[in-house]
């Protein structure tokens, strides 16, 4: 997994509530077999005029101007605004996947969905809750300034605007280690092995049935 | 100390408690599909990792799979290599798999209750949202990112911080006509689908105990469309009678002892919940999704809301997108919205209660000329039998419906069968998301018996008031 420390960044806003991990990637690009290729289906309905389907060409599908990624001022943005409870619904990894592989790392929302908000952090992409009055400055300032970008600094736990007034952020403490490291989780867990193998045997002896 | 069912459950499954509050958990069952299993696989052969304990994962290929002609296979050959990866990957790994030719097969939350591989007390997971159905079972059931599907499958553990827990309660004798679809439907619409983000669910109280398995799966299934990863339910004698004699069931002496240790997995009677709702069961009528998120639901007897009603401006836009996706106008009534397709299945209503409900409004009728087509989809290959052995299946072909090999089909549109732009379906699944069934399709979440008789009648009807043949 990528590490992520800080990053500055263009910053596209989604002023949406809700934003579905079926919006963000739709069920047809599920059918692939592997972790990357989905950036260019990420929100594919709202993204193209047209019905995408999987390991098609993008180049020249239709789009639809007026959606954010779309427009000229957010390309190469790494950095995505959002509102309450993004990522709700399905469990698919791909949606974080597809964000990053479209080139986000980090998502700034007042609320996450619980199974999203975990698996962002399986990809090297930071969610950060920030206070729905912080959200909706950011969203403000955004829409007024052309290539607005953040600052964001996972160490220090920041969000430092261009005019350099800096929110700061929780963040559970193992997963900003794993971030910051780009540790991979299952190695770490092999390394209590033997705690898991006595668990086991001592819950073998009392339900038995589960073994 | 008092102790909720989370809690029990939770405790039974604690490897090693850390300095920073999470645990490392140990999971007892891994259910797995072919949609979110292909990377976790990978990742295990690129590491050179063996599952830690095979024997504690049982695979089934649903979402890819098709509906119709089954022995002719899948035509998609995307979808055909995503079904054949999950055949070769449980080969190399040793997993139980119930292949697409096999009778077990079917949507993995029918599934596993139905081969007892879901018992009480377990911890049950899944790359699936959906996995907070086994919840009914008094497990910790929750959906699993792909990453951690990789993780379960080398360590047969997740490192988790403990959610909080709430307790909703719904009380008095449920009225007539109303299922357990109708009140998790009614639950998300009272607490939002943000409601329980960062909770786990109990479902308790006198209407809730007074459902079948059946039901209570349907309420726990839908959890997560609450926002909770997880909702349970604790364990009485409908919970025991139906895991008995499941084929992954225990048996012999040990099963004496499983009934007594599943006998404790309630709520102490004065255990403490971070959060606590208490619903009345008379004031559930049958209910009907207008919009585009789970919680825009309304009684069959309303009308379509009107933005101008919303609570604030995020709300309002919302709203106002939802109704001309749906295209809907404010103030029409729920009842005078026709529909173009019925979907009767998936994870949420595809056992056999849920085809016994639907045919009893079925029988005797013919489905009505507006409705291009009404599919049922057996949640399983043996839900399918035995709903034949009942006749069932009689019932909706003489009405016209379809009635279909099991699999998720059009929860979630991944295989053949989906909405075109425009089409609106009442439907039995979990989720009104835009394009969840078709690029462009509506969908109208509804229970079985009210799809059904959205099939007949050609529009929503309050299935309190259907004239039963």
């Amino acid at each position: 997994m990528q590490a992520f420390t800080s990053i500055k960044g263009l910053v596209a806003p989604l002023d949406r509530a809700n934003v579905d991990t079926d919006a963000i990637i739709p069920k047809q690009f599920l059918k692939s077999i592997k972790r990357t290729g989905y950036g260019p289906f990420l929100f594919d309905e709202w993204r193209y005029k047209d019905v995408g389907q999987p390991e098609m060409d993008c180049t020249d599908r239709p789009k639809r101007s007026k959606f954010v990624l779309n427009q000229p001022r957010y390309q190469g943005a790494s950095i995505l605004l959002a509102r309450e409870n993004f990522g709700c619904g399905s469990s698919r990894e791909h949606a974080p996947w597809a964000l990053l592989d479209f080139g986000f790392r980090c998502i700034v929302a007042p609320s996450f969905a619980d199974i999203f908000y975990n698996n962002c952090f399986k990809n090297g992409i930071l969610p950060i809750v920030l206070d729905g009055q912080i959200m909706d400055r950011l969203f403000a300032e955004c829409a007024a300034t052309e290539g607005y970008a953040l600052n964001v600094n996972l160490e220090s736990q920041t969000v430092t605007t261009p005019s350099a007034e800096s929110f700061s952020f929780d963040i559970d403490a193992f997963r900003k280690q794993c971030l910051l490291k780009g540790l991979d989780d299952i190695g770490l867990t092999l390394q209590e092995s033997a705690a898991i193998r006595e668990y086991e045997a001592e819950r073998k002896s009392e339900a038995p049935w589960l073994f | 100390m008092a102790k909720t069912l989370f809690d029990k459950v939770w405790d039974q499954h604690v490897v090693k408690a850390n300095d920073d509050g999470s645990v490392l958990l140990y999971i007892d069952r891994h259910l797995v599909h072919e949609v979110t299993s292909p990377q976790a696989f990978e990742g295990l052969r690129m590491a050179g990792r063996k599952p830690w304990r095979a024997n504690a994962a049982v695979a089934t290929p649903d979402h890819n799979v098709p509906t119709l002609n089954r022995a002719r296979g899948i035509e998609d050959p995307i979808s055909r290599i995503q079904v054949e990866a999950l055949d070769a990957n449980c080969k190399e790994f040793g997993i139980t798999e119930f292949g697409m030719d096999d009778i077990r097969q079917g949507v993995v939350h029918v599934v596993g209750p139905e081969q007892g591989l879901t018992l009480p007390g377990m911890t049950v997971v899944c790359g699936d949202s959906h996995t907070a159905t086994h919840g009914a079972f008094g497990a910790i059931a929750m959906g699993i990112g792909t990453s951690e599907v990789e993780h379960v499958l080398a360590t047969q553990c997740l490192i988790q911080k403990k959610p909080k827990v709430m307790r909703i309660s719904v009380e008095g004798e449920l009225p007539a006509g109303i299922t357990g679809k109708d009140i998790v439907l009614y639950i998300i619409g009272k607490i939002g689908t943000a409601g329980g983000t960062g909770y786990a669910i109990e479902f308790a109280g006198s209407a809730i105990r007074s459902l079948s398995m059946e039901g209570r799966m349907s309420v726990c299934n839908m959890a997560i469309e609450a926002g909770a990863r997880c909702g349970m339910i604790g364990v009485d004698d409908v919970t025991i009678d139906y895991v008995k004699g499941r084929p992954f069931a225990p048996t012999g002496g040990q099963s004496s002892v499983a009934e007594a240790a599943w006998r404790e997995l309630h709520s102490d009677s004065d255990a403490g919940f971070d959060h606590e709702i208490v619903l009345d069961a008379a004031d559930i009528a049958p209910q009907v999704s207008w919009g585009t998120s789970p919680e825009m639901v309304l009684p069959v007897t309303a009308t379509v809301p009107s933005p101008a009603d919303a609570r604030d401006e995020i709300q309002q836009q919302g709203w106002s997108r939802a109704l001309e996706y749906m295209g809907l106008e404010a103030g029409t009534a729920i009842e005078d919205i026709k529909v173009d397709k019925v979907f009767i299945g998936s994870c949420t209503n595809g056992r056999i209660e849920d085809f016994r409900e639907a045919a009893k409004v079925v029988a005797g009728y013919r489905m009505a000329a507006n409705v291009k087509l009404a599919m049922v989809v057996p949640g399983s290959g043996l839900v399918k039998r035995e709903a034949e052995a009942e006749g069932l299946d009689k019932i909706f072909t003489t009405a016209g419906f379809e009635w279909r090999e099991p699999g998720c089909s059009m929860c979630l549109a991944m295989n053949a069968d989906r909405l075109e732009p425009g089409e609106r379906c009442a439907s039995t699944s979990n989720r009104n998301f835009e394009g969840r069934q078709g690029t462009g399709g509506r969908t109208h979440l509804v229970s079985p018996a009210m799809a059904a008789a959205a099939a007949i009648a050609g529009h929503f009807v309050d299935i309190r008031n259907w004239e039963f043949k």
